[in-house]
């Protein structure tokens, strides 16, 4: 069939830059990594020790957080209760929060002097050891169950509303709903979740470098931190980059087609589908429990966070202000340079829906961020002071880090905007600014505002490649965060921990109600 | 005024082949079954797609490759015709100026064809207070400023209830005799075409197989008419 008469305009050959761009970025760094590794010898025993705990930990994150889901899901699926929809958006609250905001509110629950802990010596049983692979597997499920929730909850609400009608008309007790329903559902959606989970667990830094650390207790991502800032062992950083780049191009098959795909908490609350066999006193008992559980897990480590957090808020050290600053900079910076690239990058998906520039866009999530902050320091070493040009670098590398998501949120709505007024447009002749601003801005606004909402708050809480080379004057927030618990300031930890919380909320709030107040429809 | 000289474009098994001339006056109402190729020919005409081989010619000039805003017609889609973020005045000024910075002149005469439909009082307007039929008829007026001597209609009235139909079938009627427009009307209904076109072209699988005046057509009706009636 013949072409359709859309001129190339600026925006594609923008689009185009920016891919280019965006793979330079993401391979020049790699590729440093790689060559800079070659002349590190063998995988050393403590390495092996690091895959080994990555792969343990990951594992039982992922299968721990699948088996937890499952009656959640089921009970969010066929329960409609007050409050139903403010669980469902509370299942999407763990992707904005910063990691050490929620591991700070994990450890002052179940840490040596947590809640719960204190609770066991009143009965005269020991306290509970968080630190090792019991803390990184309850972080990892901390994060990872409403993730599995919302991706078993889009399993159930796939199923046609008739077929449920059909089965409570045909009298399906429990058994048979099982039988006829979840278990298909689950064959389908269980193994791609315990991989996405397992994959992500993979990658974790912030988690592991709070709860994990020692010989027993290191994961690759720590052991590249560990290597780099620790011994300044550059070649054995590069080689352990290596190892997991390997490990995060799987993640890569699996997070990319899945995890970004799931709603984060939007268009999961339809209505529930009916249960006639699930109206028992017992099934509800348990729905409840399993409800109320999920609920307790999720909201008391935010609320013991609050707790600690407030009373120490107004005596926090100058220091972690300037840090918030600093943090609310760099987000500000990173959302502007994520959005100057997502949208002539969805501009030119639109146009030419090419799988190559998806997958670029997709690069970072195969590249670690510590990855790319080594090569980036193996690059720019020989001819400027990386330590110098932590912040830029930060703002860079989170800029790529949300882009995936930035594309996903994007693309989309960029193509629904030229499928609808596009013809309109060109009839019209409108090109360049005016068609940016009669066409695309007003129909993006909300998924614009949603998307530089995400990226500010991953920018905000990232404690990634800051952690790798900055002095003690760039530290960004949740550095200063790290820093306050390391010295074992803990109150002032706390308080910090809940201005981190504050201030990413907020930017999401004021980016994403920005962006729906000018929404067209 | 328009002639379309062994267009063909191919789309996987679909084969659209035809041969069309139109007066400079004419209405042509382009009926056909779904599939049939009625919005491929619409679209041909006006320079969404390309054909792979024959010209189409507007006043004697090869448009084949022209690109859609600069050919000499003026189209009204079957939705999506307004910017929603805009007044009913901004959506027609647009047709003038793309920045919307216009002078005195020009805002009359954008404020003159909204009079002209019946619509100079809701001007300020956004198009979701707007009705559908005062939506069409702010499409219809940036289509009038726009002032090309074609106009392509694509079921732009099927949305709307059978007497609004009628009201803005009449309005489209009236204005193209005060302009002397030609038109292409791409519709379902036979009776639509009545109540606009001077002519009638039925389109089968991608052939034109009834194509002639409408009165001497509708007066011994051919059978392949005959559903449509």
């Amino acid at each position: 069939m013949a072409e359709r008469a859309q001129p190339i305009t600026a925006l594609h050959v923008a689009g185009g830059a920016v891919a280019g761009l965006v793979a330079l970025i993401m391979l020049g760094p790699l590729l440093a990594v790689a060559l800079a590794g070659e002349g590190a010898g063998g995988v050393r025993p403590s390495d092996w020790a690091a895959i080994r705990f990555t792969v343990l930990q990951a594992l039982l994150s992922a299968l721990i957080s699948t088996a937890l889901a499952i009656p959640v899901a089921r009970a969010l699926a066929r329960r409609s209760f007050a409050g139903r929809h403010v669980l469902i958006t509370l299942m999407g609250a763990p992707f904005l929060l910063p990691v050490i905001v929620a591991v700070f509110g994990l450890l002052v629950v179940f840490g040596r002097s947590g809640w719960v802990s204190h609770g066991l010596g009143l009965v005269g049983l020991p306290p509970l050891d968080i630190y090792g692979v019991h803390g990184v597997v309850l972080a990892h499920v901390f994060f990872n169950l409403p993730l599995a929730v919302r991706l078993f909850l889009h399993g159930w609400q796939e199923i046609p509303g008739e077929r449920m009608r059909l089965a409570t008309a045909l009298g399906f007790g429990l058994g048979d709903m099982r039988r006829h329903f979840e278990w298909p559902m689950l064959r389908r959606t269980a193994p791609g979740t315990v991989l996405v989970i397992f994959l992500i667990c993979t990658t974790s830094f912030a988690v592991a470098l709070i709860l994990g650390g020692g010989p027993y207790a290191t994961t690759v991502e720590l052991a590249i931190y560990q290597a780099f800032r620790f011994d300044f062992d550059l070649s054995r950083a590069a080689q352990l980059g290596a190892i997991q780049v390997a490990i995060c191009a799987l993640a890569t098959l699996a997070a990319g087609a899945l995890v970004i795909r799931v709603p984060l908490g939007q268009g999961l609350d339809r209505p529930p589908v009916p249960w006639q066999a699930a109206q028992g006193p017992l099934t509800r008992a348990s729905d409840a429990a399993a409800l109320t559980a999920t609920v307790l897990f999720l909201l008391l480590p935010l609320l013991a966070l609050v707790g600690k957090g407030l009373p120490a808020l107004w005596g926090l050290p100058e220091s972690v202000w300037w840090a918030a600053l600093r943090s609310l900079t760099l987000a500000l910076c990173s959302t502007s340079l994520a959005l100057a690239m997502a949208l002539p990058m969805a501009a030119l998906m639109a146009r030419w829906p090419w799988p190559g520039l998806e997958l670029t866009g997709m690069l970072s999530i195969a590249i670690s961020p510590l990855v790319l902050g080594t090569g980036a320091f193996l690059i720019l070493r020989p001819v400027a002071n990386p330590v110098a040009l932590a912040l830029p670098i930060t703002a860079v590398v989170n800029a790529l880090m949300s882009l995936p998501f930035l594309l996903r949120i994007l693309a989309p709505a960029y193509d629904q905007a030229e499928r609808t007024q596009g013809r309109l447009a060109d009839a019209l002749g409108l090109r360049g600014a005016a068609r940016l601003c009669h066409v695309i801005l007003p129909r993006l606004s909300r998924q614009l505002g949603f998307g530089a909402g995400v990226a500010a708050a991953l920018s905000m809480g990232d404690l990634g490649v800051i952690a790798l080379f900055s002095s003690p004057a760039q530290g960004t927030l949740p550095l200063e965060m790290y820093r306050l618990m390391g010295s074992y300031r803990t109150d002032d930890a706390g308080g910090a921990a809940l201005l981190l919380l504050v201030l990413s909320l907020v930017v999401f709030r004021v980016f994403d109600r920005g962006g729906a107040r000018h929404a067209v429809a | 005024m328009l002639s379309l000289e062994h267009v063909m474009l191919r789309n996987g098994a679909f084969t659209l082949s035809v041969d069309l001339t139109l007066q400079k006056g004419q209405r042509l109402g382009l009926i056909g079954a779904s599939g049939s190729g009625k919005s491929t020919l619409l679209n041909l005409v006006a320079g969404f797609l390309v054909p792979d081989t024959g010209r189409i010619l507007i006043d004697g000039s090869d448009v084949s490759r022209t690109d859609v805003a600069s050919r000499p017609l003026g189209i009204l889609f079957q939705d999506g015709n307004l910017f929603p973020h805009l007044s009913a005045f901004d959506n027609v000024a647009l047709g003038l100026r793309p920045d919307l910075r216009l002078s005195e002149s020009q805002r009359e005469a954008v404020t003159a064809c909204l009079d002209q439909v019946g619509m100079a009082a809701h001007a300020d307007r956004l198009p979701k207070v707007l009705s559908g039929g005062q939506q069409s008829r702010v499409a219809l007026a940036r289509m009038l400023l726009r002032d090309k001597p074609l106009a392509l209609l694509d079921e732009p009235f099927s949305a709307l209830d059978p007497g609004l139909r009628r009201d803005m079938l009449g309005l489209v009627s009236d204005l193209c005799d005060q302009a002397r427009l030609t038109l292409i009307l791409v519709t379902h209904d036979l009776r639509e075409v009545q109540n606009l076109c001077t002519d009638l072209c039925l389109l089968d699988k991608g052939q034109v197989t009834i194509r002639g005046e409408m009165q001497t057509i509708l007066s011994d009706p051919p059978a392949a008419l005959r559903p449509w009636l």
